[in-house]
């Protein structure tokens, strides 16, 4: 039973981690490896709004994922926006901002800038204690998240198929060429997307991290993570996602009740090359590359 | 004589999420022929080429090739079998002399087996496999880069590619399209050449009735379907195929 | 507005023109020309140590071992079509390969470099095969995670050392071998890459990456020829691991560090991607650049990929790119 619920809890955890960097590959096919940092940044944001700043903890929440938003916008409209269409540059461009950040986050005495090292930050949850489910003590923060996970996702859905940024969204997803013969305008919708898949990298950050300790190192965690969800759900599918989201949610928490933490990440990298052995585009993916180009 | 057929295919069928693209086709190649596969856009005929080269996996059915199963095997095995295919969309190097795009058939596996162990100068067996496709050597037209050659030009380039692999079968994908009438009266004879030489080729064309001067016989296809077969003559006369590219006959 | 009155116009240079084809052989002069950028590259790379002190002779090893980095992910990138981003993987198993035979076997470096660097090239392609059937990103992705991952898997077995890792290992007779060894290798790497290249291996290769189809249709199995690919990725980096792990005599996790993976991309693209040499020139510049910065710690990075950065959206051709045209071509104003 326990199993049954920290594992749905982690598989939302993941799908939080997956979605906004699924999303940005889906319409532009751009892979924001900065997606890890930005979770990051966020945190180590709210925490400065939160300790520095003295803000109440919902603005410093609500302060960093605008930020989040506008970084990812930032990072189309000055990076990758020059860059769309060569694929090699798109990679390492992007790979270059993210590894700026985290980097530039533990940076020691520049400017006065301390530089974020060491354990010591935590974001609070926001609401303390637990409580019993179903026989099993859940912590509230971890409800919350199941709860936000959820809510997000169906916000997600509700928002790409029936407003109209969501719906040019999903155009541009299917067929880019079509979608800007009827007007849209792919580079804006391209900012939308990445502004949105940063924003909910943060807001996977600020329901997350209060379980745990922010630190630069888990950048490259958590684009793991989403890069592992994308590559078993396959691209483009968000059934997909969603369903990698749990079976590697379920896998991790299985692994570690039977060998151990240290496990783990054998077993994430061990489901990425079991699924590249068998089926290469993804669970889910839609990968028709030979008959699409034939 | 009674000869087993160099290609036979069976049931071939596949449908792209819903479309049906191929249902149920099945004809037999033989040896040496030339069988001309027509019918109007949308009728699949690609598709058929890419299911039979092993581009596209079929959801049923089998391709026999000289009497072994192709039907799921690789496009590069299929290839170095002896059955080559060309492509509508060519892209070939802009910037490179055009005898050098025939550089990669010549290093296939086929290519090594039959002209045995060190092939010599690749480049002088390109250019001279392109002068048998009509580049004049003297006027140094195999060294010109693709990117400066003309349609007529491309599209022999492409047969060069698929001949350099000496097959004993060439899928064509609308060789003609595109060209002028007199282009493609230049092109006839190699064609008729390559028969000559032993090469069984299947024609997916739209020029009828150019198509008709090579074809020994042809084959019509229509929303995915075989809906006719045998001499062009006849099979023109046939109602269904007349339906197919004109539309039903106004009754009353 | 009034257009400029003025604009820049290139011409090659006769010279370069005469030289071109056959006839280039035929004059002295011409024959200079073409050997000249050859010569003075690998003169000046072996001159270097003569003229070095020791504490910059350790960074020119240092470089060399970049250098080897670099040439293998700009052939990977950009003659395959492979982005890897986990050159620390090569590093990594070529060490602890050459490492483990030195400890565990007692061998002497000049045996346990060749094993280790042949050995780590199958691992590596072994790792690397499943992920071919990936396309572009996924492959970079995949390939960034497995140098992370090699990590943990060390320390969840305590193999090798775990954390500590080997140390004491056998080092060279002596800081000439030291040298000349890495140096030699680089140049002899960088030629045989670039030979092969302009080979018809090359142009598969090429051919793979644009248009694979048609090469499919040619009879060609796409997957065989990046394999080879990836195995001559895999030696060149593994002989750099290799080499490193008896430079310092001593291997550990940080063999599996980033730093390995992100300067010899910023170093290619410094020097031009696609051009080898300029991967190779890039690292010689970025090495040195990276021991002055030794002193303030994370910002290196932070300046490489800012380096990166600027180059790649700015200059995307790289140094080597200004370099050839300065060489080949002549510039002059002329009034439009």
């Amino acid at each position: 039973m326990e199993i049954i619920i920290y594992g749905a809890i982690n598989s939302i955890v993941f799908a939080l981690i997956a979605v906004g960097f699924s999303l940005v590959y889906g319409v532009s096919r751009i892979p924001n490896f900065a997606h890890g940092s930005i979770y990051v940044l966020v945190g180590f944001l709210t925490w400065s709004f939160l300790n520095d700043l003295k803000m109440p903890y919902w603005a410093a929440i609500l302060s960093s994922l605008v930020i989040a938003a506008a970084l990812g916008l930032a990072i189309y409209r000055f990076v990758l926006m020059r860059l769309r269409g060569l694929p090699t540059s798109e990679i390492i461009a992007s790979f270059a901002v993210s590894l700026i950040i985290l980097e530039g986050l533990r940076m020691q005495g520049i400017a006065g800038f301390k530089g974020f090292i060491g354990p010591f930050y935590v974001l609070p949850p926001l609401i303390e204690g637990k409580i019993l489910v179903m026989g099993v003590f859940v912590d509230y923060q971890r409800l919350i998240i199941m709860g936000g996970g959820i809510s997000m996702l169906l916000f997600l859905w509700a928002f790409t198929h029936y407003s109209k940024m969501g719906l040019s969204l999903r155009a541009i997803a299917q067929d880019e060429q079509a979608a800007m013969m009827l007007g849209i305008n792919s580079d804006r919708v391209a900012m939308v997307a990445l502004a949105i898949g940063s924003a909910l990298a943060g807001l996977a950050a600020v329901l997350i991290l209060p379980l745990g300790n922010i630190a630069a190192e888990q950048g490259y965690r958590v684009l793991i993570y989403a890069l592992a969800v994308c590559i078993i759900g396959g691209l483009g599918s968000w059934a997909g996602t969603i369903l990698a989201s749990f079976v590697l949610g379920f896998a991790m928490i299985i692994s570690t009740s039977l060998f151990g933490a240290l496990w783990e990440s054998v077993v994430l990298v061990g489901t990425i090359i079991l699924i590249l052995l068998v089926k290469p585009s993804g669970l889910l993916g839609k990968q028709k590359e030979l008959e699409e180009r034939v | 004589m009674a000869e087993e057929p160099i290609l036979h295919v069976e049931k071939l069928s596949k449908s792209f999420g819903g479309v049906q693209a191929v249902f149920d086709v099945g004809f037999d190649l033989n040896h040496g022929e030339i069988l001309g596969v027509i019918g109007p856009n949308g009728a699949g005929k690609t598709t058929l080429v890419n299911l039979i080269s092993g581009f596209v996996t079929p959801d049923r059915g089998e391709v026999m090739f000289k009497g072994e199963e192709i039907t799921r095997k690789p496009p590069h095995r299929i290839a170095n079998l002896g059955l080559a295919r060309t492509f509508q969309v060519m892209r070939p190097y802009h910037s490179l002399p055009a005898y050098k795009n025939l550089i990669v058939p010549l290093n296939s596996p086929r290519v090594r087996r039959t002209r045995g162990g060190k092939l010599g100068d690749r480049d002088s067996v390109a250019i001279d496999l392109l002068e048998e496709v009509g580049f004049e050597r003297d006027a140094r037209v195999p060294y010109k880069t693709a990117g400066s050659l003309p349609l007529g030009y491309l599209k022999r380039l492409e047969l060069a590619r698929c001949m350099a692999l000496r097959p004993e079968v060439i899928l064509c994908d609308e060789i003609f399209s595109g060209l002028s009438m007199s282009e493609i009266s230049s092109l006839i004879p190699l064609l008729e050449k390559l028969k000559m030489e032993g090469v069984t080729l299947m024609m997916i064309e739209h020029r009828l009735r150019e198509l008709f001067r090579l074809a020994d016989r042809v084959m019509v296809m229509s929303f995915g379907s075989k809906i006719a077969e045998g001499i062009a003559a006849e099979v023109m006369e046939e109602p269904r195929v007349k339906e197919a590219y004109l539309g039903k006959e106004k009754t009353g | 507005m009034p257009a400029e009155t003025r604009r820049k116009k290139r011409l090659d240079r006769s010279i370069k023109v005469r030289s071109e084809g056959l006839y280039g052989l035929a004059s002295w002069r011409e024959m200079t020309y073409l050997a000249c950028p050859r010569v003075i590259l690998i003169a000046g790379l072996l001159v270097l140590p003569l003229v070095l002190d020791m504490y910059w002779q350790r960074v020119l090893c240092a470089a060399g071992i970049y250098a080897l980095l670099a040439l293998s992910f700009d052939f990977l990138a950009h003659f395959v079509g492979l982005v890897c981003l986990g050159g620390a993987m090569f590093i990594g198993f070529g060490g602890y390969i050459s490492g483990s035979l030195n400890e565990y076997m007692g061998w002497a470096p000049i045996v346990t470099i060749p094993i280790a660097t042949v050995a780590g090239a199958f691992l590596s392609t072994l790792v690397l095969v499943p992920c071919l059937r990936l396309r572009g990103i996924y492959f970079a992705i995949v390939s960034f995670m497995l140098p992370l991952f090699a990590v943990y898997v060390i320390i969840a077995l305590s193999l090798f050392g775990s954390t500590e890792g080997l140390s004491a290992l056998a080092t060279f007779p002596n800081s000439w071998v030291e040298q000349y060894l890495i140096l030699v290798v680089v140049l002899v790497a960088l030629f045989s890459v670039r030979r092969l290249v302009s080979e018809d291996i090359g142009l598969i290769l090429r051919s793979i990456k644009d248009n694979d189809q048609a090469v499919k249709a040619s009879g060609i199995s796409i997957t065989i020829y990046r394999i080879k690919a990836v195995f001559i990725a895999s030696l060149i980096g593994c002989f750099a691991g290799a080499y490193l792990c008896h430079l310092y005599g001593w291997v550990g996790l940080s063999l599996f560090a980033m730093d390995f993976s992100i300067l010899p991309i910023a170093a290619t693209v410094l020097g031009g991607m696609g051009s080898l040499v300029g991967a190779v020139l890039g690292a010689f510049i970025l090495t040195p650049l990276s021991e002055a910065l030794r002193g303030f710690g994370q910002l290196r990075v932070v300046l490489y990929c800012l380096v990166l950065l600027c180059f790649i959206l700015y200059k995307p051709e790289g140094l080597m790119n200004v370099l050839e045209r300065k060489y080949h071509q002549f510039e002059k104003w002329e009034k439009v």
